[in-house]
C-alpha cells in the first residue's frame, strides 16, 4: 500500500480562502518574530507581540467560521478536492490496525485506484475498501486520480465475498470523481462490474458501512457504496455526475460560473443529500474542513465507524440484516402519485 | 449520450384519443436531415437509402435496405413485442416530483411537463403484465421519446415494483433497456435508483426468477451500470449503442481514436458482455425460447 506522506507542502490555495491564508501568513510571521530562536534581528525585550497575536488569531477564527458556515455547493466541491484533504490511505494509517492489503481481481489485474484488505478498527475485525486518488504525481497517474477500472470493482467484490465468508463487516471509504472513462475499461465491462457490485452488495450477509470522504461521483462511487449505513463527511459531495460534467451537458460549456450553477442545482452537499434521504448521516468536520485539523478528523471518523459497526453487529441473523438493508434501499427516491 | 441525428421523429403514441397531426412528426427545433422532406419519406442514416416511411414502420421500424434499427418509443415497442391486447399497464399514475427544484436553462418541471404532453405518459417507462407468444411475463419498457429515457425516481420505482411483482407472480421479468442513464435533474435520487433496482433483481434471482434484459439503442450510463447488465440472459438489438461512458467523453479523456464499432452490440458480444445480438423481428421468438428453457 502506498504510504501516506506527510502533510501537503505545496502552495495550493483555494480562491475563497485567500484572505484567510494571508492572515495565517501574518500570524506565522509574527510568531517567528516573537520567537527568540527564529527572529532574524534578535528579540527586542521591549516589544510584546502577545496582544497582537491574540487579536490576529481571534480574527482568523472568526473569518474561518464565517467562510465555512455558509460554504456553497461549488466551494464544497473545491474543498473536497483539496490536495491536503485526508485520503483513504491516511485514514487507514491513522486508525486501522494491522492493515493487510489484498491485491488483484483474479481475472485481469490489480487496480491501484481501489485499496482493499483486512484490518482492525477499534475492537472490530473487518474488511476495508476505499478509493485511492494518489498522493504524488506518479501515484495519481497510476491510479487515474481515483477513477477505478472494472478490475478495481471486481477486486472490491472479491474482498467483500471474503468478508462474507469469514463473517467480517465491511467498511468502504468513497472518494472518486467517477469510474474511469477509457477504452480498456469499456472493453472489460465497466458497466457490468458496477452493476454486479450493486446487486451483490445489496445481499451481502455482513454489515456494510460506507462513508463518502471526499468525492462521491455517480456510478463510480456507489460501485462500493451500497450499505446499511451511508454517511458523508460534512464537506464532501455526492451526486449523479460531477458539476463540470453536468455543466458541459446542460449549460453546453463547463466554466467556473456554470460549474457553480450545476453544483447548486444538483444539491451535491452532504446536508442536501441528508434532506433528500439518500444518505443516513452527516459526519461533522473540524472547523475549516478536514485538511486543517487532520487528527481531529481521523478521531471523529474512527468513532463513527466503531459506533455504527457496534449497532449493526446486533443483527444475529444475516437474513434480518439483509432484509433491513433492502428496506432502506427500497425507500430511495421521491415520486408523486 | 449519442446524438439523435439519425432518428426520425418516431410515431406518436397510439393512444387512440387523437389523430396524428403534422405537429407530431415535425419538430422545428430539430432538423436532423436537412434537404429531405419530413413525413412520407425518410433517409436511412446507415445506408442513406430513401425509404417509404410507412413501409419501414411496417417492417418494425427496421430499414428495408440495410437492417438499420430505428429507435422506437415504448408504445410502438408494446405493439411490436407482446401479444396483441395482452399488455396490462401498471402504476401509470406515478409522476415525477422535483424535490431539488432543479433549474438549468429551463426548469425540470417544464422539461418533464413538455415530455408528458408530447408522449401522453407520465414518465419514461411503461411497465405491466403481458404475454409474449402465450408466455406470461412482467415487462418494463423504457421510452426514448421521454427525456431520452433517463432514469429518475419514477422509472426506478416502476422497475422495482415490476421486478417485485415478477418475483411474487413467479413470472419471468423482461426489461427493454434504453436511455442515457440516470437523470441529472434528480441528482443523487437518480443514482439511488441504480441501487434500488439492482437490489430488487438480487431478490428476484434468489427466488429463482428469470430475468431477460434486452439492450436497445442507446443503453448507457446508469442504466447500463445497473439492471441492463444484470440479465440472466442479455439480448441486444443489432448495432445498438451500449456502454458506460459516452464515446465523446472517452475520446476526450484518452485522446486517441476509438476502435471501429466501439460500444456497439456486436462489440459487446465480442468482449463477452452480451449473450446474443438479435434482429428486431426475432425478438419475440428469442424471448419465448429462453423462457421455455429457463422460465417457470
Amino acid at each position: 500500500m502506498p504510504q501516506a506522506s506527510d502533510a501537503y507542502t505545496g502552495t495550493f490555495e483555494l480562491e475563497f480562502e485567500r484572505p484567510l491564508l494571508a492572515l495565517e501568513r501574518q500570524i506565522s510571521e509574527l510568531e517567528a518574530q516573537a520567537d527568540p530562536n527564529q527572529s532574524a534581528v534578535g528579540l527586542d525585550p521591549k516589544l510584546d507581540f502577545t496582544a497582537d497575536l491574540k487579536k490576529l488569531r481571534q480574527s482568523h477564527t472568526a473569518m474561518l467560521k464565517k467562510i465555512y458556515k455558509g460554504l456553497g455547493a461549488w466551494n464544497t466541491v473545491q474543498v473536497s478536492r483539496h490536495p491536503n484533504r485526508p485520503q483513504t490511505v491516511d485514514y487507514i494509517n491513522a486508525f486501522v490496525k494491522n492493515f493487510t492489503e489484498l491485491h488483484g481481481d483474479r481475472f485481469y489485474g490489480d487496480d491501484p485506484a481501489i485499496i482493499a484488505g483486512f484490518g482492525r478498527i477499534g475492537p472490530h475485525k473487518c474488511c476495508i475498501i476505499g478509493h485511492h486518488k494518489g498522493k504524488n504525481v506518479k501515484e495519481k497517474i497510476a491510479c487515474h486520480f481515483g477513477c477505478a477500472h472494472p478490475e478495481g470493482y471486481r477486486k472490491a467484490l472479491r474482498v467483500m465475498k471474503l468478508a462474507e465468508k469469514f463473517g467480517l463487516p465491511v467498511v468502504t471509504l468513497v472518494d472518486t470523481p467517477g469510474a474511469y472513462p477509457g477504452i480498456g475499461s469499456e472493453e472489460r465491462g465497466q458497466a457490468e462490474a458496477i452493476a454486479v457490485n450493486l446487486r451483490e452488495m445489496s445481499r451481502l450477509k455482513v454489515p456494510i458501512v460506507s462513508v463518502v470522504i471526499g468525492e462521491g461521483g455517480s456510478g463510480g462511487a456507489i460501485g462500493i457504496g451500497v450499505a446499511d449505513r451511508l454517511a458523508m463527511l460534512q464537506y464532501s459531495w455526492y451526486s449523479v455526475i460531477s458539476p463540470e460534467g453536468c455543466a458541459a451537458i446542460l449549460w453546453k460549456i463547463a466554466n467556473p460560473e456554470n460549474n457553480a450553477k450545476a453544483a447548486d442545482a444538483m444539491k451535491v452537499r452532504a446536508q442536501d443529500n441528508l434532506k433528500l434521504g439518500t444518505i443516513d448521516d452527516v459526519i461533522p468536520e473540524p472547523m475549516g474542513s478536514a485538511y486543517r485539523y487532520r487528527q481531529q478528523m481521523y478521531d471523529t471518523l474512527e468513532k463513527y465507524i466503531i459506533e455504527r459497526l457496534r449497532e449493526l453487529k446486533r443483527f444475529k441473523k444475516p437474513e434480518n440484516l439483509v432484509a433491513k438493508r433492502y428496506q432502506r434501499l427500497r425507500k430511495l427516491g421521491q415520486i408523486s402519485g | 449520450m449519442a446524438k439523435t441525428t439519425a432518428d426520425p421523429k418516431p410515431a406518436p403514441p397510439l393512444t387512440g384519443d387523437r389523430r396524428r397531426t403534422w405537429k407530431d412528426v415535425k419538430d422545428p427545433s430539430e432538423s436532423p436531415r436537412p434537404g429531405v422532406p419530413e413525413g412520407l419519406w425518410q433517409k436511412c442514416p446507415t445506408c442513406e437509402a430513401t425509404t417509404y416511411r410507412k413501409q419501414v414502420e411496417d417492417n418494425l421500424s427496421v430499414c428495408t435496405e440495410c437492417d438499420h434499427h430505428y429507435r422506437v418509443g415504448a408504445d410502438t415497442r408494446v405493439s411490436q413485442l407482446v401479444d396483441p391486447g395482452s399488455f396490462e399497464p401498471l402504476w401509470d399514475n406515478l409522476s415525477p416530483m422535483d424535490p431539488l427544484k432543479f433549474v438549468d436553462r429551463i426548469t425540470y418541471k417544464e422539461r418533464y411537463e413538455k415530455a408528458q404532453k408530447q408522449t401522453g405518459h407520465n414518465d419514461a417507462l411503461l411497465a405491466g403484465k403481458a404475454f409474449i407468444k402465450g408466455r406470461g411475463v412482467v415487462i418494463a419498457i423504457m421510452n426514448t421519446d421521454f427525456m431520452m429515457a433517463s432514469m429518475g425516481s419514477v422509472v426506478g420505482e416502476k422497475i422495482t415494483r415490476a421486478i417485485e411483482l415478477a418475483t411474487d407472480l413467479d413470472r419471468p421479468m423482461i426489461i427493454l433497456c434504453a436511455g442515457g442513464g440516470a437523470r441529472m435533474q434528480e441528482a443523487t435520487l437518480a443514482v439511488s435508483q441504480m441501487i434500488k433496482t439492482s437490489a430488487a433483481l438480487a431478490r428476484h434471482g434468489d427466488a429463482g426468477g428469470l430475468y431477460i434484459s434486452v439492450l436497445t439503442d442507446p443503453t448507457t450510463g446508469g442504466t447500463a451500470a445497473s439492471f441492463a447488465m444484470l440479465g440472466d440472459v442479455i439480448l441486444a438489438e443489432h448495432k445498438a449503442m451500449i456502454g458506460f461512458t459516452g464515446a465523446r467523453v472517452i475520446a476526450n479523456t484518452v485522446r486517441q481514436e476509438l476502435p471501429e464499432g466501439f460500444q456497439t452490440a456486436e462489440f459487446l458480444l465480442e468482449k463477452g458482455f452480451v449473450d446474443r445480438v438479435v434482429h428486431r423481428k426475432d425478438l419475440r421468438s428469442e424471448i419465448a425460447i429462453i423462457i421455455d428453457y429457463a422460465g417457470k
